[in-house]
């Protein structure tokens, strides 16, 4: 090391603002890349997730959408009537087709996730994550069996 | 044995060139050669200013974490036979800022580790006369996968929130935290509560779930993220519904 450098590290403050100022002004850039817009393309898990994140969006619309028939069957029989009467068309039919394998695909996803969050315990042995979706699922069928059964017997 | 492979490195020389680029290098086929391997075939024998990180070639260390092929891995413990016919491409891992061409910029996780103090916080100290804190392995399981992480950051480079927010406290650092949230031999769990609830805490994360897949040690960020969260809305509505109740 050359005399005239080591009296000027000696000179400078060991540690401190001043010296890490001179650092940073000495120091290599670093690089940063930029995420770019359609980052999600490029694997099929982040497609996959994405795709899931969207189907929320149908969930949320179909709910207003099923706050909008309770509101139109306070109306009285006749305008509940009517509403049925205007679904009845084909883009009706096609959308309302498109939300219920969105909803189904919605389900599936977030059950089979089920077991990530959900760490359960009986008898202290943890219980299997296939045996949480598993049970996630007969509650579904049994509850749309259930649903179902009370809206055709009506 | 004549075959070789073609490997594309990307290099980052801040002081020849403002962005990086890819350097195309080609190295014989050795059936027992990880990337590492290649990696270094590659500084001894072909470029000597290609710099990258690395240490035990076993899988323990952590310092060899690149994206092959766009993937986040630990170079040692891939095998070029895996990649075969190639042309195998090496970037350094996504989401850090680069020093150069392989090397990555870590200040950043290091400070979100140490945020989430990953460390034994006791209200009282035995004196030693007491002996050990004992602890059955029913109570060491509760938190051992946790703790079975090497710091190598690949979840952090499977994490598109950490790209997105480069705040968040990511995968690792969350995984760690409840490494020591569940430990009974642990009282810190309300000093962590404030980072892990606060903004760039865990309900930064929309599980995408790919900090778990490409975990070298199955130490299962996701889940160790998910049942925070879960944790953490259970106590928010406990002190909603009962203010009066224990904190």
């Amino acid at each position: 090391m050359a005399e005239s450098d080591r009296k000027e590290k000696s000179s400078k403050p060991p540690l401190g603002k001043e010296r890490s100022a001179r650092y940073e002004k000495f120091r290599p850039r670093r690089y940063r890349s930029r995420m770019p817009i359609f980052w999600w393309i490029s694997k099929r898990a982040y497609v996959h997730f994405i795709v899931r994140e969207l189907t929320s969006l149908f969930v949320a619309g179909y709910a207003l959408f099923m706050v909008y028939q309770l509101y139109v069957i306070r109306q009285g029989a006749e305008a509940y009537e009517s509403l049925l009467a205007a679904l009845n068309t084909p883009l009706s039919i096609t959308l309302h087709s498109i939300c219920f394998l969105v909803l189904i695909f919605h389900s599936i996803t977030w059950f089979n996730l089920a077991p990530t969050a959900m760490t359960l315990k009986v008898g202290g042995k943890r219980i299997p994550g296939s045996l949480i979706i598993i049970v996630n699922f007969l509650m579904w069928i049994v509850l749309s069996i259930a649903i179902g059964w009370l809206i055709l017997s009506a | 044995m004549d075959t070789k492979v073609k490997i594309e490195v990307q290099r980052y020389l801040p002081e020849k060139q403002p962005e990086p680029f890819y350097q195309e290098y080609e190295v014989p086929f050795r059936e027992k050669w990880a990337i590492l391997d290649a990696l270094n075939y590659i500084k001894d024998h072909i470029d000597g200013t290609l710099s990258y990180r690395w240490s035990c070639r076993m899988g323990v260390c952590g310092s060899c974490g690149m994206m092959v092929n766009g993937e986040p891995v630990l170079t040692c413990g891939k095998f070029l036979e895996h990649y075969l016919p190639g042309p195998i491409r090496v970037a350094p891992l996504s989401y850090f800022d680069i020093i150069r061409d392989l090397v990555v910029d870590t200040d950043g996780f290091l400070g979100k580790l140490k945020s989430v103090k990953p460390w034994l916080i006791t209200d009282e100290i035995k004196p030693v006369s007491e002996g050990e804190y004992i602890q059955t392995p029913d109570e060491k399981d509760e938190y051992q996968q946790y703790s079975m992480c090497i710091n190598c950051m690949l979840c952090y480079s499977a994490c598109p929130v950490v790209g997105l927010e480069p705040d968040f406290i990511g995968p690792a650092a969350i995984a760690l935290a409840q490494r020591y949230n569940y430990d009974n031999r642990d009282d810190g769990r309300e000093e962590r509560k404030k980072t892990l609830l606060g903004e760039d805490g865990v309900y930064s994360c929309t599980l995408v779930g790919e900090c778990s897949e490409v975990c070298p040690k199955a130490v299962d960020p996701a889940g160790a993220i998910q049942r925070y969260k879960l944790e953490g809305a259970a106590d928010w509505w406990k002190s909603v519904l009962m203010p009066w109740g224990e904190k």
